[in-house]
């Protein structure tokens, strides 16, 4: 079988325009398809980038929150309530709300202000230039230097800045893990502060961070909150949440979704069309083989490497050139949210699989109806 | 006593439906012999072309049968026939149908490439039955770069290159101006026909019929019982 495999590698490769058309589409495809996909897995993880920047495992909320941008405020009885359930080792809120600061220079500029708890400091970030503990300063504030912190124009330890007729001053300058995509600058300071420093409704605790005492207890922690009337979701629960809204609440899905569509239909089409012109192209040698005595099962093994062969070339090269295409990317905009996974890899192989199968199909199809006679009638 | 090679036996065959039903072949009888070269003459239409493709296990008759050593190659599966043809059948085709983008050495290995012989012994192999036909330096070139009557000889190479028992030949000569499919059949007739081949050749060049041992006309779907020839040219003993 080997030296057939070679006989059908060196008839599909020798063919360089079509070989070239047909892993191109291919590539084309793939590209397409990844890219588009990667865009879309980038923006919905960084969506939900202050759940994973706080890392609490159960955060506790009005069941009516959609997103992180329009937290509903609790009051301060769900905190205690939260704190005295069966299975919580502690429980803290969180403070999160858009705000507007007055900068240096006079001009405005929308931040995300995220207020952490003044005892633990749970879900602080981490520290790249002052300490942590300067939070509890007068006045005090942390940047995060992430894609967004330029806007907050020439930012340093000891810069100042309204925020609502308040001073607000710079103490400390941290990182975190994932940065937002909503465009603006995030600020942190703690949980009594932003309640005080930004204009706010009735109740103030945007979400209560809960530890519980161990896996076991979440199961009865968001029972118990959900008698409350509250909602309780583990923090990979609550990113599902956020990437569903935006998913199928926006027209995000959608749009990604078609183009995902159209780069599978270009595929099929293009790969499609190229390797049924490849096979009619040869149909007198396909037939000839079968006269001299090839088998159907040969034939069809011929035409199932060399679809399988085309594809996977044409997968390697479209994933090769969306990687470096988005790693360019990353390497002059930091902020680009792109990133490959093995899901939608995995789905792009998936989409090859296709089009190989789509081609070999109608190739084995078309081989496995001519006649060997039909070569001797010419 | 000549060893037959072929004994084909009432061979009918059809094609079509109902009105458009056409009879190709109408009770054909014949056998064909070691050590000799048959011709199958007549007029286009007649149906040597299709006698040829049911001998040669290529396409299946309504009726008769096919012996070859003692067995029916038609009872045979359609993988048992494909060996057949590989293992017993070397075929030249009209037309050459050789594939244009291997060299002329890989083109001869594809009956060898296809009993599962490695790829370079089989092209090493070929290249023994191109410097047959005279073509060892013309080895490397693809097809394109060769004349009609080099083109046919490499077609013939790769007939012979599996040792076949025997050689269908259909019209081989068509493409080729009169010196060269002499030159041609010359060549079949001196160099690749031996005692232990039989060489079936369909043509209506009456510029070779002096090559034949036999010659059977046909007409209308039938052998008309006209048997010519007794070339008395030597034969080979490849």
């Amino acid at each position: 079988m080997k030296g057939i495999l070679k006989l059908a590698f060196k008839l599909l490769v020798t063919d360089k325009t079509k070989f070239t058309a047909l892993v191109g589409g291919i590539t084309f495809a793939v590209f397409l398809m990844v890219f588009v996909t990667s865009m879309l897995i980038g923006v919905l993880n960084h969506s939900s980038a202050m759940v994973t920047n706080v890392g609490a495992p159960v955060w506790v909320m009005d069941p009516a929150v959609k997103n992180l941008t329009s937290s509903i405020g609790m009051p301060d009885y769900v905190l205690d309530a939260v704190r005295s359930m069966e299975g919580v080792k502690y429980a803290v809120p969180l403070y999160s709300s858009g705000a507007l600061v007055k900068l240096a220079d006079g001009t405005y500029q929308p931040v995300t202000v995220i207020g952490l708890d003044d005892t633990s400091l749970l879900g602080r970030p981490e520290s790249i230039e002052g300490k942590i503990e300067d939070i509890y300063a007068t006045n005090g504030f942390i940047a995060v230097k992430d894609a967004d912190f330029p806007k907050l124009g020439n930012v340093h330890i000891g810069s100042e800045f309204e925020l609502n007729d308040h001073r607000a001053v710079i103490v400390g300058i941290a990182k975190v893990p994932l940065f937002s995509i909503f465009g603006v600058p995030t600020l942190y300071t703690t949980y009594n502060r932003a309640v005080q420093y930004v204009p706010n409704p009735r109740y103030t605790i945007s979400y209560v961070l809960v530890q519980p005492k161990s896996e076991s207890d979440i199961p009865r922690i968001k029972e118990q909150v959900k008698a409350l009337g509250y909602l309780a979701l583990t923090m990979p629960e609550f990113k599902g949440k956020v990437s569903t809204f935006y998913l199928f609440s926006t027209g995000m899905g959608i749009n990604i979704g078609l183009m995902t569509l159209i780069s599978i239909v270009i595929g099929i089409v293009v790969s499609g069309q190229t390797f049924y012109t490849f096979v009619l192209e040869n149909l007198e040698r396909y037939g000839a083989l079968k006269a001299i005595g090839t088998t159907s099962r040969e034939l069809i093994g011929m035409i199932l490497f060399q679809a399988a062969f085309a594809s996977l070339v044409g997968y390697g090269l479209g994933v090769g050139a969306c990687t470096m295409v988005i790693g360019l990317a990353k390497l002059r905009m930091p902020s680009y949210a792109g990133m490959e996974m093995f899901t939608n890899l995995g789905a792009a192989f998936v989409m090859v699989l296709v089009i190989a199968a789509t081609s070999s199909y109608i190739g084995i199809r078309t081989v496995l109806r001519i006649e060997p006679f039909d070569i001797f009638r010419g | 006593m000549p060893v037959t090679a072929i004994k084909a036996s009432g061979l009918v065959k059809w094609f079509g439906e109902g009105d458009a039903k056409t009879t190709a072949l109408k009770e054909v009888s014949l056998e064909a012999y070691l050590g000799e070269m048959l011709y199958i003459v007549g007029p286009s239409g007649s149906g040597k072309t299709t006698l040829l493709s049911v001998l040669s296990g290529i396409l299946r008759p309504n009726a008769g049968s096919v012996l070859v050593e003692g067995a029916d190659i038609w009872g045979l599966s359609a993988d048992r026939l494909a060996e057949f043809r590989l293992n017993k059948i070397g075929f030249v085709f009209q037309d050459y149908h050789l594939f244009p983008r291997l060299t002329t050495a890989e083109n001869v290995a594809i009956p060898l490439i296809l009993r599962r012989k490695r790829w370079d012994e089989a092209v090493s192999e070929a290249v023994k039955y191109l410097d047959i036909v005279g073509l060892k330096r013309r080895a490397e070139l693809l097809p394109v770069k060769l004349s009609g009557g080099e083109q046919q000889r490499v077609v013939i190479a790769r007939a012979i290159v599996s040792q076949p028992d025997i050689l269908i030949m259909d019209e081989p000569t068509a493409s080729l101006d009169g010196d060269t499919g002499r030159d041609i059949v010359g060549f079949v007739r001196r160099s690749i026909l031996n005692e232990k081949r039989c060489v079936v050749f369909v043509t209506h060049d009456d510029r070779i019929y002096e090559f034949a041992d036999r010659t059977l006309e046909m007409e209308d779907g039938r052998l008309s019982g006209m048997e010519k020839g007794g070339a008395d040219i030597e034969k080979g003993d490849i």
